[in-house]
């Protein structure tokens, strides 16, 4: 059983429709650990030697958070700043997270297509996502595409929120027992559509 | 009567003579010997016989001021010193003693004689050197450091030499009232007539009990002395162990001045050495004014416009010898060029030491009644043209260094230190912080229980009273780069505040506010920065408050932050309105602010400009296309 670590990243918890609902739902996936950053740090004094030690107790890395600018909240990113240490995460002797995998979920504003190539923003959400693909890989840690939930204000109205929420459930599930085709994950440019292929119903390898 | 009118005339003569001193330039010292010469030989208004009570009376002057050299000497120093005190001072007084010797004896004298002669003019003036460098701000500077150290050494030499007298003596004691049987060491003391194994062994015994009691007996005493809270019990202590000590080296026949010099060095360590510092400071100065006073007084013209040429013979010869001496040891010792020409002037002249020498050299039959004379006036004349030699150093060679290399080099300022005023519930983490951070501190505080606590922690904390002006001035305010009050009492921390900034003005003030209104008084005062001492504690209680409530962690931040952001604001509006006095508009406006604050609270997100609901807004649709 893989463990998994969801670092949760929203300044507004409370205006969050859709966040509240994937919160929920992973908080009650067991072998799930749930940490929402925002909460465990209001004044950005993170704790780097607690969250090393969490990071070693995990298989599996999820940064759940809205897109602000194309990118996560900032204390996400003071997070990585800080956490990602040389000789932690990287350098002669930073191996803690060699092998591990890292998946972002995240919750855009914007619809789906605005995310293509010939979309308003001409890009792909994970190319969007860049900068964590590299540093994951530069810490030698395996970039699973990106889990996005799109016009996500507006999944609740929309009644997509519910589809969203057990896709989520999925995706963990699959994660914490094995049974995700990790490399597939990783060779696609959003795990959304591609659920159903790399989910396997039994673990892989047994 | 007697006593008042003696009191009038030296006090008249040496306010009149010190203040046009000092206007002249001329430093105090030459001002006291020439208020001396005044009231003495030139207006004849008191008495030789008189001043030789006086001169005793002050040469407490001179034990003070060692005693005080002490206190500001910690053990460590003096060990960090060690080569330039055996160095620098034990080369000047051995080779000072070899050449006046050798001239002494050219002049016919024997040996005995010569060697007398030779080791108490090797002698320079504490008194005089150290009060100058003091006044003028040298002391700091190699020359100064060095003038120290030999003058340590020659403090330190004068024991032996004490002993070496009697050893030397040519013939019979002659039976003469010396002229100047200064020193109490003269008198005779109580182990004299023992041998000499056992003198040493009682000189060694009553060390080492100046030491034990300082370290063990006089620190619990000081602290029962303290928590009575008045000052003057705590100035008639320390005054009591200057006395004491003196007291105790004279029944052992050493220098009362070298064992206040060690009792100052013991209590330097202690908490309570910037008060006794502050305390004691005052008597010093009266104390060498009278003594110099007193040399001044003393000098006898008669034999002075008789025996002229031979005297101001001697005393140049003296300089002449004594200057080369410390010029080849300067340049030995790589001082700089204007600190070697401070050295070597400074030190030229013979010490006072030499009036006690003289005498017991006199009484213990080591020199003739009539050479003693001759050579206590020379002696004086040196003391007399030192200032002299001071003002010409200033002239001459100082201005000539400013531009110099080797100035640039003296430069560098020491890394300031921080003065904490209070150390209670706010100081005493304001001193952990920067303690862990590595910084020189100096803490002051008046509850001696307190002080004690904290030197225990390992905090450098020293008792007494922040708000006295010579206490701050002996924690070194002058040097330090920040003040961080943090007084318990409101009107004390004000006052603090402003003398602080009046006469520190470099220093930069940080200061602990009760509330809103003693900010803005401590901002009338002149502090630099400011934080009401409660302030961020009770927004941190209200934060956890909010978070008991219910409240997400960063909402509750963000809403203190909101808060916290309001009510800096109101400060700022509220200021005008209690410079004005606080009337009706002053209520009026707190009423504002207090609605305002609500309506900033809690009102929706985009409404206002500071509210808690700022945040990252999605860019929509219609925003794009624009």
């Amino acid at each position: 059983m893989a463990r998994i670590l969801v670092l949760f990243a929203h300044p507004r918890t409370d205006r969050s429709v859709a966040n509240t609902a994937l919160m929920a739902a992973a908080r009650a996936i067991e072998g799930v650990t749930f940490a929402d950053l925002y909460a465990e740090y209001p004044d950005f004094d993170i704790d780097i030697d607690r969250e090393q030690q969490r990071l070693q107790e995990t298989d599996i890395l999820i940064f759940q958070h809205p897109v602000y600018w194309y990118s996560s909240p900032a204390l996400l990113k003071e997070w990585q700043d800080l956490v990602f240490e040389h000789g932690f995460a990287y350098g002669s002797d930073g191996t803690a997270l060699a092998g591990k995998s890292l998946l972002q979920v995240a919750t855009c504003g914007t619809a789906r297509e605005a995310y293509r190539k010939r979309g308003r923003y001409e890009n792909e959400l994970r190319t969007m996502f860049s900068p964590f693909e590299q540093t994951a890989k530069f810490c030698g840690m395996h970039y699973l595409a990106p889990f996005g939930v799109f016009s996500a204000e507006d999944a609740a109205e929309e009644k997509r929120l519910d589809d969203v929420v057990s896709d989520y459930r999925r995706l963990l599930t699959a994660l914490r027992d094995g049974r995700l085709d990790l490399k597939k994950a990783a060779a696609v440019p959003l795990l959304n559509d591609v659920l159903d292929e790399i989910i396997a119903s039994e673990p892989a390898g047994v | 009567m007697g006593f008042f009118q003696d009191a009038f005339i030296y006090l008249l003569a040496a306010v009149i003579a010190v203040t046009v001193s000092h206007r002249l330039g001329l430093g105090s010292v030459l001002g006291y010997l020439f208020a001396g010469i005044a009231i003495g030989p030139v207006l004849g208004i008191v008495a030789g016989a008189e001043t030789e009570t006086v001169k005793h009376f002050a040469e407490f002057g001179v034990v003070i001021m060692l005693f005080l050299i002490g206190l500001e000497l910690e053990p460590q120093m003096i060990w960090r010193m060690r080569w330039q005190l055996l160095g620098l001072g034990g080369l000047q007084v051995l080779l000072t003693t070899t050449a006046l010797t050798a001239a002494a004896m050219a002049a016919g004298f024997v040996w005995q004689t010569a060697l007398v002669i030779g080791m108490t003019l090797a002698l320079s003036s504490t008194a005089i050197v150290l009060q100058t460098l003091n006044e003028k701000g040298w002391m700091r500077s190699r020359g100064g450091q060095s003038s120290f150290s030999v003058l340590l050494f020659q403090d330190i030499a004068v024991i032996p030499m004490l002993a070496l007298l009697p050893l030397l003596a040519v013939g019979d004691p002659v039976a003469l009232v010396p002229a100047n049987a200064a020193d109490p060491a003269a008198h005779g003391s109580l182990i004299d007539g023992y041998p000499g194994w056992f003198q040493t062994l009682v000189i060694v015994a009553t060390i080492a009990f100046i030491i034990l009691t300082g370290r063990f007996l006089v620190r619990p005493a000081f602290r029962l002395i303290a928590a009575a809270q008045m000052r003057e019990l705590f100035t008639a202590a320390a005054l009591l162990i200057v006395v004491a000590t003196s007291l105790l080296m004279d029944l052992v026949g050493v220098s009362a001045a070298l064992g206040a010099f060690l009792a100052g060095v013991v209590l330097s360590t202690s908490e309570y050495r910037h008060a006794i510092e502050s305390d004691i400071e005052p008597f010093k100065g009266l104390l060498l004014g009278l003594f110099f006073i007193s040399v001044g007084a003393g000098i006898d013209f008669g034999l002075l416009f008789s025996e002229f040429f031979l005297i101001i013979g001697i005393a140049l010869g003296i300089i002449l010898v004594k200057a080369l001496v410390l010029l080849a040891l300067a340049g030995i010792f790589r001082l700089p060029w204007q600190d070697t020409w401070m050295f070597g002037l400074g030190l030229a002249q013979a010490g006072e030491f030499a009036f006690v020498l003289f005498g017991f050299a006199g009484s213990s039959g080591a020199l003739a009644g009539s050479l003693v004379e001759i050579l206590i006036l020379s002696v004086a004349v040196t003391m007399l043209l030192t200032p002299l030699m001071f003002i010409l150093f200033e002239r001459y060679v100082l201005p000539r260094t400013v531009s110099s290399v080797s100035r640039e080099a003296d430069e560098i300022p020491e890394p300031g230190t921080i003065v904490i005023a209070g150390v209670g519930r706010v100081g005493q983490i304001i001193a952990r912080l920067l303690m862990a951070e590595g910084y020189k501190i100096v803490v002051l505080d008046h509850d001696p229980n307190l002080v004690e606590r904290m030197r225990q922690t390992g905090v450098h904390s020293y008792y007494g009273d922040a708000t006295r002006p010579d206490l701050l001035e002996a924690a070194g305010l002058a040097e330090a780069e920040v003040l961080v009050a943090a007084l318990d009492d409101q009107d004390q921390q004000t006052a603090l505040v402003r003398h602080v900034s009046e006469h520190f003005p470099k220093c930069r003030i940080v200061a602990r506010a009760f509330d809103r209104h003693h900010l803005y008084e401590l901002e009338n005062a002149g502090a630099h920065v400011i934080e009401r001492e409660v302030f961020e504690g009770a927004l941190a209680l209200g934060r956890h408050t909010l978070k008991e409530l219910g409240l997400h962690p960063f909402r509750a931040e963000q809403k203190v932050r909101a808060f916290r952001r309001h009510d800096m604001q109101t400060v700022d509006i509220l200021r005008e309105h209690w410079a004005a006095g606080m009337g009706k508009k002053y209520i009026t406006a707190v009423r504002t602010r207090l609605d305002e604050l609500m309506q900033v609270m809690r009102s929706d997100r985009l409404a206002g400009k500071n509210l808690p609901d700022r945040e990252w807004t999605p860019p929509r649709g219609e925003d794009a296309e624009r």
